[in-house]
């Protein structure tokens, strides 16, 4: 088994060495009464095969939607206005209906923040598990009831054979989960994307359904968007960052690097606020301020209004014109006046 | 699933032993002596002294409702005063056209309301979902006995000489005559040809179809074609309606973004993953007007020269026949409660969360 899914792995490999997901500019509107709600706003960021990509920022920063528009899910009154997500080469705002839905949960699975409300209440998770797999295997073979047991099993669930025909409200949240990567997995994508997975679940549980998130990357050489706002979740996983803030991606670069050493005042204020065991501080440190209306957008940089950095220096740029991601540090990337005025 | 329906069965005992005592109290509470609405206002005291004994009267009333209680089990419901027949016989003949208008009606209501309202929700705030919700309004306002007007007269009388004309009145036309099932299959009803059977036969397309008599099926459809429409209009609308909003609320919940993200079709995501969860408010709504229409429609009745429940209590009520007012009532209560039963067993089925309780 082990050597069958060997060699699955290296002939999904390409020759090159072009990245599996490339999402350029990509722009997803919301148009409501209040005005136009820019949820995403100029983010781009590469996905390599194999690799777990860390995407972090706030609540209402735009990681969610990011993720919703990759595989086209984005509900009304939302719009993807511009942008362009290459998928192995493929463009997928170009693809038709049906080109998506072939894709969804075939090459581009995810998985959700609240397991038990994604997982529909009145049908059997075994069900709903081989639901996947008959819509994208279904013409070509016969799905055994069987394959439901097993992928339970993959996912370390005890008893499986008991548990596929359990209905979602006769499980645990971390189990719930843990179906859902099941179903995520059943068709053994080239892209899991991870939104949250363990914000909802106990934290003995979230380490165990992190594990597995990662087992399963090395098992079968997926990659992973990992959509997440707690730091320490992405330094323990990821092997590469995106912070976002407001919409757009603010700093970018390895796991190590982005710890050691961050660039933008945003993360280095998210880094500074996570609690140290054994280190005793009278506060823990805050960012100032709240993040901006995505409606009512600041000019210039978003996050100059809360930005620390930008007083100690006494920037003026950065209420005029918004930076740009510039290459701060070799395979570091930051959009910061900081930086960009050093430059040039 | 079993068990489920069996507890609910024990329930229901309690519920009818208190319907039966209800009916059979409200008849005692009756303002008035029974014996001289009866008999008339000159009836003399040796006279209602006879009829008081004859029917038990003078019985302390827990006795009486021991006889009562122990004749409505045997089958016995009294005799009506008015027809001068056991309430039995008149309901052989009364309930069946009821209950072939109702579900005809709700059959109209559900096949076409149901569909309505998935399509409003799908394509919600679309001129579609407009145009649906503007016609479930009138629908739900349109007065009955003038929808039942306009269609008699519509396709009874200006569309009369085309292939299109539909009969306005009766059940069956003239001359025509369906062989009661029994009869055919040569079964030895031994003169109970009035209960069971004789219900069965009297719901004229069943029998029909029993029997195969296509051209009897046919003409007793079409008679109910147009009374089935007016009263089903208002049900239809409210189903509609219920759908629409059931399932534009079940279509943003997090598992149906889950089905859209396994890659299902559109039709299998609104189908299998909404419709399903959608359908509990509407299944509650069909239980409760199926009851409302079987518990007789008399202006529906009375436009398309239908004599069901609804006629009879109607003229029993004005003509003071408590026998068959109260023997109507139980039916019915009994009716609703079996509905409910069912309405409540359909809960389960639709959703395995209510099986555990």
């Amino acid at each position: 088994m082990a050597a069958l899914k060997d060699t699955n792995r290296q002939n999904k490999q390409p020759a090159d060495d072009q990245p599996l997901l490339e999402v350029t500019d990509l722009r997803t509107y919301f148009f409501t009464r209040e005005g136009t709600v820019k949820a995403v706003d100029g983010v781009s960021l590469t996905v390599k095969r194999g690799e777990i990509r860390g995407i972090v920022g706030e609540s209402g920063c735009g990681k969610s939607m990011t993720a919703m528009s990759i595989l086209r899910l984005v509900d009304k009154p939302g719009k993807i206005v511009s942008g362009e997500i290459l998928f192995k080469g493929k463009n997928l705002l170009e693809n038709s209906t049906r080109e998506m839905t072939a894709l969804r949960g075939k090459q581009i699975s995810i998985i959700f923040q609240e397991p038990k409300s994604s997982l529909n209440p009145v049908l059997k998770v075994g069900s709903q598990l081989l639901e996947v797999l008959r819509i994208h295997q279904g013409s070509k073979r016969k799905i055994n009831r069987d394959e439901a047991v097993s992928l339970l099993r993959d996912v370390g669930i005890p008893d499986p054979q008991m548990r596929v025909s359990n209905y979602p409200h006769e499980m645990s949240g971390g189990m719930a989960q843990r179906v859902m990567i099941a179903m995520g997995m059943a068709c053994e994508p080239d892209l899991l994307i991870a939104d949250e997975p363990t914000t909802a679940l106990d934290v003995t549980i979230q380490a165990q359904v992190l594990d597995l998130i990662r087992n399963l990357r090395d098992e079968y050489g997926m990659a992973v968007m990992l959509i997440t706002h707690n730091m320490g979740i992405v330094a323990e996983m990821a092997d590469i960052v995106t912070v976002m803030y407001a919409g757009t991606a603010v700093e970018e670069a390895r796991t190590d690097d982005l710890f050691e050493a961050p660039l933008h005042p945003y993360t280095q204020g998210l880094i500074a606020s996570i609690p140290v065991m054994g280190k005793v501080k009278d506060r823990l440190e805050v960012i100032p301020g709240m993040v901006p209306s995505l409606i009512d957008m600041p000019p210039g940089c978003r996050f100059a209004p809360r930005c620390v950095a930008r007083v100690k220096h006494q920037l003026q740029q950065c209420e005029v014109e918004e930076p740009h991601m510039i290459e701060a540090k070799p395979n570091h990337y930051v959009r910061c006046w900081l930086y960009e005025s050093e430059e040039s | 699933m079993a068990g489920f329906v069996a507890r609910r069965l024990t329930l229901a005992v309690p519920v009818l032993l208190g319907i039966v005592f209800v009916t059979f109290a409200l008849a005692r509470l009756l303002p008035g002596d029974p014996c001289r609405s009866t008999l008339g206002e000159k009836a003399t005291d040796e006279v209602c002294d006879a009829f008081n004994e004859r029917y038990g009267l003078n019985d302390p009333i827990p006795e009486q409702f021991r006889i009562y209680l122990r004749d409505a089990l045997n089958g016995n419901l009294g005799d009506s005063i008015k027809f001068g027949r056991p309430v039995t016989e008149l309901m052989v003949e009364r309930l069946p056209v009821t209950v072939e208008l109702s579900v005809y009606a709700m059959l109209f209501a559900v096949v076409i309301g149901i569909p309505l309202g998935i399509i409003s929700a799908y394509y919600h705030n679309s001129s579609i979902d407009v145009g649906t919700m503007i016609g479930a309004n009138i629908g739900v306002s349109m007065p009955v006995f003038w929808l039942g007007l306009m269609l008699s007269y519509f396709f009874g009388v200006m569309l009369k000489d085309t292939p299109l004309w539909l009969p306005p009145s009766g059940r069956l036309t003239a001359g025509t005559t369906i062989q009661p099932f029994y009869e055919v299959w040569g079964l030895d009803v031994n003169g109970d040809a009035l209960t069971l059977p004789g219900f069965i036969a009297n719901i004229n397309t069943l029998n029909a179809a029993l029997v195969g008599d296509w051209a009897g099926l046919r003409d007793a459809l079409r008679h109910m074609i147009l009374p089935a429409m007016a009263l089903g209009t208002i049900p239809l609308s409210i189903i509609a309606r219920m759908t629409r909003s059931s399932l534009l609320e079940v279509l943003g919940l997090n598992y149906i973004r889950t089905a859209r993200a396994k890659g299902a079709r559109e039709l299998v995501v609104v189908l299998r993953h909404g419709l399903r969860n959608a359908l509990l408010p509407v299944v509650t709504i069909i239980g409760l007007q199926l009851g409302t229409l079987l518990s007789g429609a008399v202006l529906t009745e009375t436009i398309f020269g239908l004599s069901g429940v609804g006629r009879i209590l109607y003229d029993s009520i004005t003509g003071r026949d408590y026998t068959v007012v109260q023997a109507f009532t139980l039916i019915i209560a009994v009716i609703f409660v079996f509905i409910n039963l069912i309405v409540d067993s359909l809960y389960a089925y639709l959703d395995p969360r209510i099986r555990l309780e």
